[in-house]
């Protein structure tokens, strides 16, 4: 139990700061208050609990502060010219900046009838009509969610009546700006009876900025509602991330889910669905690309509780350098859950004899009559392949990169927003020798 | 233009070509037949480069150059190429930017400019169509879900596009029905020019009747025993492989 005591010392976090969103609302202090006593029950997580086996959290303890900043900061003129870049492409554009909604680098623009779009502090602040269920103990799933319920700043809440429909994708955009920062967003999609919409999350931060972010996303789909949800982690290769984002489905939605790991030194995604209403999909796909001594963990769990549900996962890994990955995939077939199809698979290339990967594709079924099938690979290119572009010409550096963009290209190929898509393949390229010449061709 | 000279090669150490000797000039198209396992598909991998082969005698000269001192890629740009037999399947990467990759790379070479997006699309368009090719293969992944047939179109295809000074088509007519074989024939053979040359390496005499050769050759146990005109393709039709082997032993 000493490490838990030192990272205790090392919190320097007495009590839930008064400065935060919805400090005057009884129940807000009360549920981060007892979200505060939870984590500091538990402590950070250690590498003798199964779910931390391969992710040693241990330095986020030697953070000299958890607390987040009590002001807004200003983003770095790089990251204000991205976020105004983005504007121009994207209506609906939230930004935030250390975990704080910016105003003036955000334009949500407009929205049809039965869309409401706005900053969780607005909300916490100004309104009684937000329930307790929000920061529900449910919603944690790790003790960093219990963190994040204590020390949430802002975050965006999209909420779409039955039968609203999105053209274009909501955009938010969260800036870690400065060193040393500790970011908490919360954010809250709620999607109605037969409700549609396209919504990133884009971690932006400079390259060597060490910062810890720590993220909630609670995502609820009522009947027949369709929620498609893309995160690019591109965080500064000092930076700690963690973060969950958790949906509950009911009856015949669809929740697909893209989680993009490109930059930060520590990265941990819990992404999570609970299938509770039959004839519901899921799809949970992810790319990882490392090289460094980066490391990206994605715990991912899918809960068939309803029959005739359908889930696909698709996770892919490229690791370089002393690069660490780890999946975990949990699909749990619970016993009402007849008529399940689930599909799962992680597929890893490791480029250098010190990269390495943890994959865990984990299978329990408790129904009958269910079509369920999972695996993982880890390996290098294929020879074949490199001859066969050699045969025409290509070098064999570049034809490396022509298939290591190809078998991430088969994950990007899955984000359904193009110009999400074109950034994502343009930032992969970016990491590849010859890329810029690929880019040419595209 | 294509000079080899007693070529001994093999395969972790077990020898498959026992000293091949033939030669290609510009414009001619030569058939290379054979029984399987003769060491027709060694032949056609070599050529194009592929690694692990273990060369022990012989040399091989292409275009005045040592070919076999050549990188697989430093071949093609050099026109050379290689139609396989089992095109690969390589996903996530589209046919176009596949076929932009390669064409860039031998222009580069060459010193030609690179087309431009528009150019090249439009050339890769005109191609397909003389192929009987659907334009929707173009956005999609390198053979990829393709049939047998799409897959051996494709490499007819990728050839139209890159233009080779030497083709190898290493059994491109197995797999493809009577239509597709036509096609396929039709696409090889305006490609005949008097600067090319083109190799067909294929088990059957089917192809020959389609594509017509100058010179046919018969390859058994890694040497060709047998060299002659057209009508030796349909007299081994006739007669078997086992025929050549016993009039040489005559």
């Amino acid at each position: 139990m000493n490490i838990q005591l030192e990272s205790w010392e090392h919190m320097a976090l007495e009590q839930i700061p008064q400065f935060l969103a919805g400090s005057g609302v009884p129940w807000v202090s009360q549920a981060r208050q007892s979200a505060f006593e939870r984590y500091m029950a538990h402590g950070l997580p250690t590498r003798r609990e199964e779910e931390w086996k391969y992710t040693d959290v241990a330095q986020i303890g030697k953070r000299s502060s958890f607390a987040p900043d009590s002001i807004p900061a200003d983003p770095s003129s790089e990251a204000a010219l991205f976020a105004w870049t983005l504007a121009q492409q994207h209506p609906h554009l939230m930004v935030f900046v250390n975990g704080y909604y910016s105003d003036g680098f955000s334009a949500i623009g407009e929205l049809p009838d039965g869309a409401r779009l706005q900053s969780l502090s607005e909300l916490l602040d100004s309104s009684a009509e937000l329930s307790p269920e929000l920061f529900d103990a449910a919603h944690e799933h790790t003790v960093f969610g219990a963190l994040n319920t204590a020390l949430a700043t802002d975050g965006a809440v999209l909420h779409l009546a039955p039968g609203t429909e999105l053209k274009d994708p909501v955009y938010l955009l969260f800036i870690a700006s400065g060193h040393g920062a500790a970011i908490y967003p919360r954010n809250l999609i709620i999607a109605g009876a037969g409700a549609r919409a396209t919504v990133i999350e884009h971690y932006f931060g400079m390259l060597d900025a060490h910062h810890f972010t720590d993220a909630i996303t609670q995502i609820e789909l009522a009947a027949d509602a369709d929620l498609q949800h893309c995160k690019l982690l591109q965080e500064g290769n000092a930076s700690i991330h963690v973060a969950g984002i958790h949906a509950v489905q009911a009856a015949r939605s669809r929740f697909g889910s893209q989680s993009f790991a490109l930059g930060s030194r520590l990265a941990r995604n819990d992404i999570t669905s609970r299938l509770t209403g039959p004839d519901g999909h899921c799809s949970l796909d992810g790319l990882y690309l490392l090289d460094g001594k980066q490391h990206v963990d994605h715990h991912t769990r899918i809960d068939h509780l309803a029959p005739s549900c359908t889930s696909r996962e698709y996770y892919r890994g490229i690791l370089d350098g002393e690069s660490h990955g780890v999946f975990n995939g949990k699909v749990i077939v619970h016993p009402a859950a007849a008529k399940t199809d689930a599909h799962q698979s992680n597929r890893n290339l490791l480029l250098s004899r010190q990269a390495e990967v943890d994959t865990k594709p984990q299978l329990e079924i408790f129904a009958d009559d269910v079509k369920c099938t999972h695996g993982a690979t880890v390996g290098q290119l294929d020879d074949d392949s490199l001859f066969y572009l050699r045969s025409r010409g290509v070098d064999a550096e570049s034809a490396r990169s022509l298939l290591l963009y190809g078998f991430a290209n088969d994950i990007i190929g899955r984000v359904g927003e193009p110009g999400m898509r074109t950034r994502i393949q343009h930032l992969v390229l970016d990491r590849l020798p010859q890329g810029e010449q690929i880019k040419e061709l595209l | 233009m294509l000079s080899i000279k007693n070529l001994h090669a093999g395969i972790h150490g077990k020898e498959i070509l026992r000293g091949i000797d033939l030669g290609v000039r510009s414009g001619e198209v030569h058939a290379i037949m054979g029984p399987n396992g003769s060491g027709k598909s060694t032949l056609a991998q070599l050529l194009a480069g592929r690694d692990g082969y273990e060369v022990t005698a012989g040399s091989v000269r292409y275009l005045d150059q040592d070919l076999l001192a050549m990188p697989a890629e430093a071949r093609a740009r050099a026109g050379l190429f290689l139609a396989f037999q089992y095109p690969v399947e390589i996903p996530g990467v589209s046919n176009a930017l596949f076929l932009k990759a390669a064409l860039n790379s031998i222009r580069k070479q060459q010193g030609l400019d690179e087309l431009d997006a528009m150019d090249l699309l439009q050339l890769m368009r005109d191609k397909m169509k003389l192929l009987g090719m659907d334009e929707l293969l173009l956005p999609r992944a390198v053979n990829e879900g393709f049939s047998g047939g799409e897959k051996k179109r494709n490499e007819v295809l990728q050839m139209a596009v890159l233009e080779p000074k030497l083709a190898i088509l290493d059994e491109t007519d197995s797999g493809l029905d009577i239509d597709a074989l036509k096609i396929v024939a039709d696409g090889v053979n305006g490609m005949r020019h008097p600067q090319r040359a083109i190799v067909l390496v294929t088990h059957y005499q089917r192809l020959l009747e389609f594509i017509v050769p100058d010179v046919v050759h018969v390859l058994s146990q890694g040497r060709i025993v047998r060299s002659g005109a057209a009508e030796l393709a349909r007299e081994l039709e006739q007669h078997g492989y086992g025929w050549v082997e016993e009039q040489k032993a005559a």
